[in-house]
C-alpha cells in the first residue's frame, strides 16, 4: 500500500503556470474520475486552489506514475511542468497532506480557507466514490491534525489573509473602524471579501461604484450600502475613510491631484487606499501625500510575510505536531495491515481445507452425520493448530508496530504473505471491502 | 527625608526608562509590562510622599523653589503618563517621558540650591501662577511627544514596515487624538498661568516686565501653541506640519524654562 502526491504550489510555480492548472469546481468530479483510471490507483483525490493543484493517490502496490494524468487532463506537456512539480511518496506524502490541511504550506501560514477547500474536495471525492477506505481514513486524520494545530498553537491567531491584513492596517490608522465608511471601486470578489471583513469589525456605510452600474447596485444591496455612479467617483470618494479599488482599468484612477482634493475636503483626516487591482488603480505618488496611505497587493503580501516570520516559533510547534501525527498514522497503517493478512491467511487455509474435504469425499462415499462432524472437526483442528503460531506472531507484530518497531513488523507480514502465497488474495482485500 | 523618598522614586523610574529603551529598540516585551508599570507606580507614590512632605514641612510656598517646581512638573508628567497608559494602553510615550522625569527629579534631589525668591514673587498668587504653568507644561509635553510618535507611526505606515517602536504604537488616529486632547487641556492652563503671571508682574514691576527674556519666550511659546491649535481646528493640520509647530513650541518652552537658570529679574533675582 502506498500514497503518492504530485502537485505544484505557490512556491514551485509562478501564477501563470498555476492558472493553467487550475481546475474549476464543476470539473473537479471529472478530474477525480480520471485520476481513478490511472493504472495502479485505487483511491484518489484532487485539490485545486489558487495557490496549489495537487493529486493524491493510493495504490495497493508500487507507487503509480501520476504524470500522464496531467497531460491527459490539462493537455499540457509533462516536460513543460516538470521543473515546477513536486512528488512525495509514503510518509512524505502523508506529511505534505497534513501540512497543507493545517495551513503550514500556505502562502499565508495559518490562514483558515485551505482547510475548507480540502474539505470541499473531500466531499466531492466521496460523492464520486474516489475515496473509500484507506484514503478516507487518511483525509479524516488530516482534518483532525489541522484541528489540533489550530487549537494547540497560535499559528492561525493573527492576520490570516489579505482581507484581514486590510482590517488590521485600517485599525493601525483609525484605531476603531466604528463609523468609518468604505468605498468599493470595482465590484470584485476580493474587494467584497475585504468589505465583509471591515463590516464585521464595525465599519459604517459601504459605497460601491462600478463601471457597470447594475453590478454596483447588486453588491451594494448585499451590504445594505449605497451604489454610486462611477462618473461621480471624484465628487463622492472623499466621504470614505477606506477606499478599496479593484477595477480592470489599465491606467490609475486615483492620481495625486485627486488625493489633494480629497484631503482638502476632509480637512486632512487620514484616508486609506487598498489597491488590489493589477495594474494598479492608485498612482504610486499618492502615498507621498500626508494623510493618505496606499497599500497595493504587493504591500499587503509583504505585511503578511512579516506576520509569518513573527509566527515562526508557533509554526515550529505546529510542524512538531504534524511530525508526531505522521508517525502515529504510519504506525496505524501497519497495525491495520495485520488484520487483512490474518483474514486472508484464514481464508486461504479454509479454502485448502474445503478443497481437500471435497476431494476425499468422493473416495469415502456417503458419510453418516456423526462421521461428517468428525471429519469437519478434525480438519478444522489441523488448520487451527497450523494457524495458531503465525497468527500469534502477527498479532504480536501489530503490538510491536505500536511501539515503533514497524520495520520488523513489516518484514514479518511480508514473510507470512510470501510463505502462504497471499499476495493475490490481499489485493482483492485491499481494493474491495473497507 | 523628602530627598530619600525622591531617590527611591528615581531608582524605580529608572526601571521605566530601561524598559522604554528596550521597547523602543527591540520591541515586544509585553510580559514585562505589568511588572514595570507596578514599579513605576510605586515610584510615583514615593515621589508624591516626597512632594507632600516638603510642602507639609516648609509650607505651600516651598513649591516656588525651583527644585520643587521641577519635582512637581515631573510628578504631573507621571500622572499624565499613567492616564495615557490607562486610557490608550500604550507605554510608547515612556521613551520621552522617563528621560525628562529622571532629569527633573535628579536635579531636584541632587542639584544646586537656587537663590531665594525675590519679595514680589512670594505670594499666594505666584503659587497659582506656577502650578497652572507647570500643569500646562506637562500637558503640552504630551502634545509634543504625540506629534513625534505620530510621525513615527505615519512613516511606518507609509513604508509598510512595522518594527521596533512602531510595532507597538497605538493607532495613528489615537495618537492624533491624544496629542490634540493634551493641547486642549494644556493650552487653557498655560493661558491662565501666563495671565496670572502678567498680573503679578504688572503689579510688582509695572509695564517693564515685558522686557524680561523669560516672559518674551513664554509669550512666543504661547503664540506658537495658538497657531498649532488654530491650524488643527480650522484646517486639520496633522503629521509633519503639526510636528514642526509642536517642536518649535517645545523648544521655546524649554528655553523659557532654562531662563530660570540664566537668572533674570523673573522670580530669582532681586
Amino acid at each position: 500500500m502506498n500514497y503518492t502526491l504530485l502537485g505544484v504550489n505557490h512556491r514551485t510555480a509562478p501564477v501563470e503556470v498555476r492558472e493553467r492548472l487550475a481546475i474549476p469546481e464543476s470539473r473537479l468530479p471529472d478530474a477525480m474520475r480520471l485520476l481513478l483510471q490511472t493504472p495502479g490507483v485505487s483511491e484518489g483525490i484532487v485539490f485545486s486552489t489558487c495557490n496549489r493543484v495537487e493529486l493524491l493517490a493510493r495504490s495497493p502496490q508500487a507507487a503509480p506514475d501520476l504524470k500522464p494524468f496531467l497531460h491527459e487532463f490539462f493537455r499540457i506537456h509533462a516536460a513543460e511542468l516538470t521543473p515546477h512539480l513536486y512528488e512525495y511518496r509514503g510518509a512524505d506524502a502523508i506529511r505534505h497532506l497534513f501540512r497543507v490541511a493545517s495551513s503550514l504550506d500556505s502562502m499565508v501560514v495559518g490562514e483558515s480557507q485551505i482547510l475548507g477547500q480540502v474539505k470541499e474536495a473531500y466531499a466531492v471525492a466521496r460523492t464520486v466514490g474516489a475515496v473509500n477506505g484507506h484514503l478516507d481514513h487518511l483525509l479524516t486524520r488530516a482534518f483532525a491534525v489541522a484541528k489540533r494545530v489550530r487549537t494547540e498553537t497560535n499559528v492561525g491567531s493573527s492576520a490570516v489573509s489579505v482581507a484581514s491584513v486590510a482590517v488590521e492596517l485600517a485599525k493601525k490608522i483609525f484605531g476603531t473602524l466604528e463609523g468609518k465608511n468604505v468605498y468599493l471601486v470595482g465590484a470584485g470578489k476580493m474587494s467584497e471579501l475585504a468589505a465583509k471583513h471591515l463590516l464585521a469589525h464595525g465599519a459604517g456605510t459601504i459605497f460601491v461604484a462600478n463601471r457597470t452600474h447594475e453590478r454596483a447596485v447588486k453588491l451594494a444591496e448585499r451590504f445594505q450600502g449605497k451604489a454610486m455612479l462611477f462618473e461621480g467617483l471624484y465628487e463622492t470618494a472623499a466621504d470614505a475613510d477606506i477606499v478599496i479599488t479593484s477595477t480592470g482599468s489599465p491606467l490609475p484612477i486615483f492620481r495625486k491631484e485627486h488625493g489633494e482634493l480629497f484631503l482638502a475636503r476632509r480637512k486632512n483626516r487620514p484616508m486609506f487606499f487598498i489597491d488590489i487591482a493589477v495594474p494598479r488603480d492608485v498612482a504610486a505618488d499618492m502615498n507621498k501625500l500626508d494623510g493618505i496611505f496606499v497599500y497595493d497587493i504587493d504591500d499587503l503580501q509583504s505585511v503578511i510575510a512579516g506576520h509569518v516570520s513573527g509566527r515562526r516559533a508557533e509554526a515550529e510547534r505546529a510542524e512538531a505536531i504534524v511530525e508526531a501525527e505522521v508517525r502515529r498514522f504510519e504506525e496505524r497503517i501497519h497495525t491495520l495491515d495485520v488484520v487483512p493478512t490474518i483474514v486472508s491467511l484464514q481464508d486461504h487455509l479454509e479454502a485448502i481445507r474445503q478443497a481437500e474435504i471435497d476431494k476425499v469425499r468422493g473416495r469415502l462415499g456417503a458419510l453418516t452425520p456423526e462421521q461428517e462432524i468428525a471429519v469437519e472437526a478434525m480438519t478444522r483442528g489441523i488448520v487451527n493448530k497450523v494457524l495458531h503460531t503465525p497468527m500469534t506472531a502477527l498479532k504480536e507484530a501489530a503490538r510491536d508496530s505500536h511501539e515503533g518497531r514497524q520495520a520488523e513488523a513489516g518484514t514479518l507480514i511480508e514473510l507470512v504473505r510470501r510463505i502462504f502465497n497471499l499476495e493475490r488474495d490481499s489485493e482483492k482485500q485491499g481494493t474491495g471491502k473497507r | 527625608m523628602p530627598q530619600l523618598w525622591l531617590t527611591i522614586a528615581i531608582l524605580l523610574y529608572g526601571i521605566g526608562l530601561a524598559y522604554s529603551i528596550l521597547l523602543t529598540f527591540s520591541g515586544r516585551r509585553e510580559k514585562l509590562e505589568p511588572f514595570v508599570i507596578a514599579m513605576v507606580r510605586i515610584g510615583a507614590l514615593f515621589h508624591f510622599v516626597s512632594l507632600a512632605e516638603s510642602v507639609w514641612t516648609t509650607g505651600r510656598l516651598s513649591l516656588l523653589a525651583l527644585q520643587r517646581t521641577e519635582s512637581l512638573l515631573a510628578f504631573l508628567l507621571m500622572v499624565l503618563f499613567f492616564f495615557t497608559f490607562w486610557r490608550y494602553r500604550t507605554f510608547s510615550h515612556g521613551i520621552f517621558v522617563f528621560p525628562l522625569v529622571l532629569a527633573l527629579t535628579l536635579f531636584t534631589a541632587y542639584g544646586i540650591r537656587p537663590a531665594d525668591l525675590s519679595a514680589p514673587a512670594r505670594s499666594g498668587w505666584t503659587v497659582t501662577h506656577v502650578v497652572l504653568i507647570v500643569a500646562g507644561y506637562a500637558a503640552l509635553f504630551f502634545t509634543f511627544t504625540a506629534s513625534i510618535l505620530y510621525l513615527v507611526q505615519e512613516r511606518s505606515l507609509k513604508t509598510h514596515t512595522f518594527s521596533g517602536l512602531a510595532a507597538r504604537l497605538p493607532a495613528l488616529q489615537t495618537i492624533d487624538e491624544l496629542g490634540f486632547r493634551s493641547l486642549l487641556i494644556g493650552f487653557p492652563f498655560m493661558t491662565l498661568g501666563l495671565v496670572a503671571g502678567s498680573v503679578i508682574a504688572e503689579a510688582a514691576y509695572g509695564p517693564g516686565y515685558l522686557r524680561d527674556p523669560k516672559i518674551v519666550l513664554s509669550l512666543v511659546m504661547w503664540a506658537v501653541y495658538l497657531v498649532l491649535l488654530f491650524t488643527r481646528w480650522a484646517a486639520g493640520w496633522r503629521g509633519r506640519r503639526a510636528a514642526v509647530l509642536a517642536t518649535a513650541a517645545f523648544v521655546t518652552a524649554s528655553l523659557a524654562w532654562a531662563a530660570n537658570y540664566v537668572g533674570s529679574m523673573h522670580g530669582m533675582a532681586p
